[in-house]
């Protein structure tokens, strides 16, 4: 079965060439339920390929399906290959899965926008590119699916074009990934010149044999993290992801939430061995950026009140989640939150969407209130969502997270602490937004004639192709914690399975306090999501304090400003600077060499007089000459 | 004893040396570009007598071989030749070759 790997991203291929063909006449909604028909059936030969994989011996599961050379030139030979092992395995399962569900969700959603087509056949070549990006075999692949990814992220983000702020988060977003993808290249051409290969095999069995210098290591590390900060959205490049939610909301569920901003995550467990061999402070850096920009994206989401930009800063810290594991050595975490989150964060999203369209196109929260009569369902889905995010136990989000914070604990107590900041403050800014949106009394009513068009305004469920996905993702983020639990080592079903992959680089804190303490630790995650609920119940339920949301912290500490500001003020003096200098300086040098040429070639075209017969005689005369060099050469030497 | 003399292959060297030297002057001093055209003709054709008379000489086939391929070429060469000539007197009749320098520098 594994053989047959290559169809599961040859499946959402083919939807995008039937649909770039079709599209229109398929119409809707027929061109989206072929569609969404696509990554299901990639889903069925991800489980099955899955199956396979864990029939197999731990050693085994490791296999490479080359389709062909791709570049052989000289000594870099790259292969169009796919790697399938535990790893790529789980991320193409939820990839295709959470895939397919968003994309039966967008059919209901996107039902009547005159794009309809063509939003499907975006969607589906973002499928195919997330799933070259976690399958490929080395860096190259990755990186074509990396920046296949991108694209399609800014062709949804600014889908609806015709909106000028919809264009220019598109913007925002391509450009702040090309300085991180910068990093990405930079570390495959150190892979390249110093291990001779940019498979993964190749560069992290030179880590595993001690081949790789420390200082290569860090080098090549610290360059793919740049890529990851780009793409998964950390400090200092974040800042694209809050305007991404321009983007129809299925867009933002699956891209924006569950799938491509989770590949930095990936990128760096697919290298672990070379993070494990690089100097100490590679991996600290990674967890503090992560904690750092886990509580600064959690303080933002206190103060938002579009119901999108919530879940886009929440997104933001849970990222950040993700990296503080990442750094700690804890890859089983990392990918065990990234499934989790996904979940979860999915719900959550298409609950919002599947609100937004109910409240036809509002998205402020102060608008909302007591949805959970006219929305029951999505009410229902979207309140486990927020269960899960908050950390309450049994729900899923609480297991992964307990799980990064116990590894933060053992690796670094300070950023632990950040962490159950961090957590304290995502139990307090949900509860605030499920308070807002589902609770409370109905502030629609006085914004009716808002709507003027619509008459009597009055919230409504969504269709039921849109509350399928909902009831999906709910389940799955009220059981999901189940494939990793802390009871005992054979309930680490996620670890065992992903052994093979991260054994070199995971860190080992049997030893440790926290490790030996772990159950004082989940009490104490525990009480905190259940003191964040609470404080948010007395703050907006119960309106027994006032709400602390200053206006620097709905700007988002104006970082955004400050960046305009730096790359608008400075940095547009330096790169009028760069553009000066290459106007005199190195276009003087291409035009002085132009000038040097064409005076010489006025004196020396003389020669050309245009009389054949001149031309005759000197013909004449060479030959004559070099006659007489071959005859008197002897006689002269 | 003119008469009976043999002609040596020295002959038809000196022979093929006064063509070609007739040629190549005038090519040099002609104007009229037919006129130019045959001298070309006939340093070519100086050349296949050379050619001619040194194969028996050297006995090697090859020499006679290649005035084949000179007298190929030399069509091949008038067709071209001539064509541009042609096309250029319809503009301009009495045209010496001096007056097309269109590629003056």
């Amino acid at each position: 079965m594994v053989e047959l790997a290559w169809l599961i991203p040859a499946l959402p291929l083919v939807g995008f060439v039937t649909i770039l063909l079709f599209g229109r006449r398929l119409g809707d909604p027929k061109a989206g339920l072929f569609a969404a028909l696509m990554p299901a059936a990639a889903f069925v030969v991800t489980v099955l390929v899955y199956f396979d994989v864990l029939s197999r011996e731990a050693e085994e599961r490791h296999h490479v399906i080359k389709l062909f050379s791709w570049v052989p030139v000289g000594s870099l030979h790259i292969d169009m290959a796919f790697l399938i092992d535990p790893l790529s395995v789980t991320m193409a399962l939820f990839i295709t899965g959470i895939g397919s569900l968003i994309h039966f969700y967008a059919v209901g959603y996107m039902h009547g926008d005159p794009k309809f087509s063509k939003f499907f056949l975006y969607l589906n070549l973002f499928v195919f590119s997330m799933l070259m990006l976690v399958l490929g075999e080395n860096l190259l692949v990755t990186f074509l699916g990396w920046e296949g990814v991108g694209a399609c992220s800014y062709f949804l983000i600014s889908f609806w074009h015709t909106r000028d702020s919809a264009a220019t988060a598109g913007k925002k977003a391509f450009v702040t990934n090309r300085v991180g993808d910068w990093g990405v290249m930079i570390a495959m051409f150190l892979a390249f010149t110093t291990v001779g290969t940019v498979s993964y095999s190749g560069i992290n069995e030179a880590a595993e044999m001690g081949h790789l210098a420390p200082v290569t290591a860090t080098a090549i590390a610290m360059m793919l993290f740049i890529g990851a900060c780009g793409k998964s959205a950390q400090l200092p490049l974040y800042l694209w992801l809050p305007d991404a939610m321009e983007g129809p909301t299925p867009v933002s569920a699956l891209i924006h939430a569950a799938t491509m901003v989770t590949s930095g995550v990936f990128l760096m467990t697919r290298v672990n061995p070379v993070l494990a061999v690089s100097y100490d402070w590679a991996p600290t850096t990674i967890a503090t950026i992560g904690a750092i920009t886990a509580l600064f994206a959690a303080t933002i989401a206190v103060a938002q009140n579009d119901i999108k930009k919530v879940l886009a800063y929440s997104t933001v810290s849970q990222l950040g989640f993700m990296f503080l594991a990442v750094g700690s050595g804890a890859y089983v975490a990392a990918i065990f939150h990234m499934v989790t989150h996904a979940f979860f964060k999915a719900l959550l999203f298409l609950g919002s969407g599947s609100v937004i369209h109910g409240m036809h196109h509002e998205q402020d929260m102060r608008r909302m209130g007591a949805l959970r009569k006219v929305m029951p369902v999505t009410a229902f889905t979207f309140i486990i969502g927020w269960l899960a995010i908050a950390g309450v136990p049994p729900f899923a989000g609480f297991w992964s997270k307990d799980e990064i914070l116990l590894y933060a604990f053992a690796n670094n107590r300070a950023l632990y602490v950040i962490g159950v900041i961090t957590a304290l403050l995502t139990a307090y800014y949900m509860t605030r937004q499920v308070i807002m949106v589902f609770y409370g009394e109905a502030r629609w009513n006085d914004h009716s004639d808002d709507h003027g068009a619509h008459g009597d305004f009055k919230p409504h469920e969504s269709l039921k192709i849109m509350l399928f996905p909902l009831v999906v993702l709910a389940v799955l983020s009220a059981v999901g914690g189940a494939m990793q639990l802390p009871f005992s080592k054979s309930t680490h079903f996620l670890e065992h399975w992903l052994e093979p992959v991260i054994e070199f680089g995971e860190a080992d804190i049997k030893k440790s306090w926290a490790y030996d303490n772990k159950w004082l630790l989940l009490g104490l995650a525990v009480v905190i999501a259940c003191a964040g609920i609470a404080a948010s119940i007395a703050v907006y339920a119960k309106k027994k304090a006032k709400a602390i949301e200053p206006a620097i912290l709905a700007d988002a500490w104006r970082y955004d400003a400050a960046v305009s500001s730096l790359v608008g003020g400075p940095g547009k003096a330096a790169f009028n600077a760069l553009a000066l200098f290459d106007a005199k300086v190195v276009d003087g040098a291409v035009n002085g060499a132009g000038i040097v040429t064409r005076s010489t070639s006025g004196v020396v075209r003389k020669v050309q007089t245009g009389f054949v017969r001149s031309y005759a005689v000197i013909l004449s005369v060479g030959v004559l000459l070099v006659l007489a060099w071959f005859l008197f050469r002897g006689v002269w030497a | 004893m003119i008469a009976a003399a043999e002609p040596t292959t020295t002959w038809y060297l000196l022979l093929s040396a006064l063509l070609f030297v007739i040629g190549m002057v005038g090519v040099m001093i002609r104007r009229n570009p037919l006129v130019m055209f045959m001298c070309i003709e006939l340093m070519l054709n100086a050349v296949n007598l050379s050619f001619v008379s040194l194969a028996p000489r050297v006995a090697n086939i090859d020499g006679q071989t290649a005035v084949f391929f000179v007298m190929v070429v030399a069509a091949a060469e008038v067709v071209v030749g001539l064509g541009i000539i042609v096309s250029i007197m319809r503009g301009r009749t009495h045209a010496t070759v001096d007056d097309v320098a269109e590629l003056k520098g």
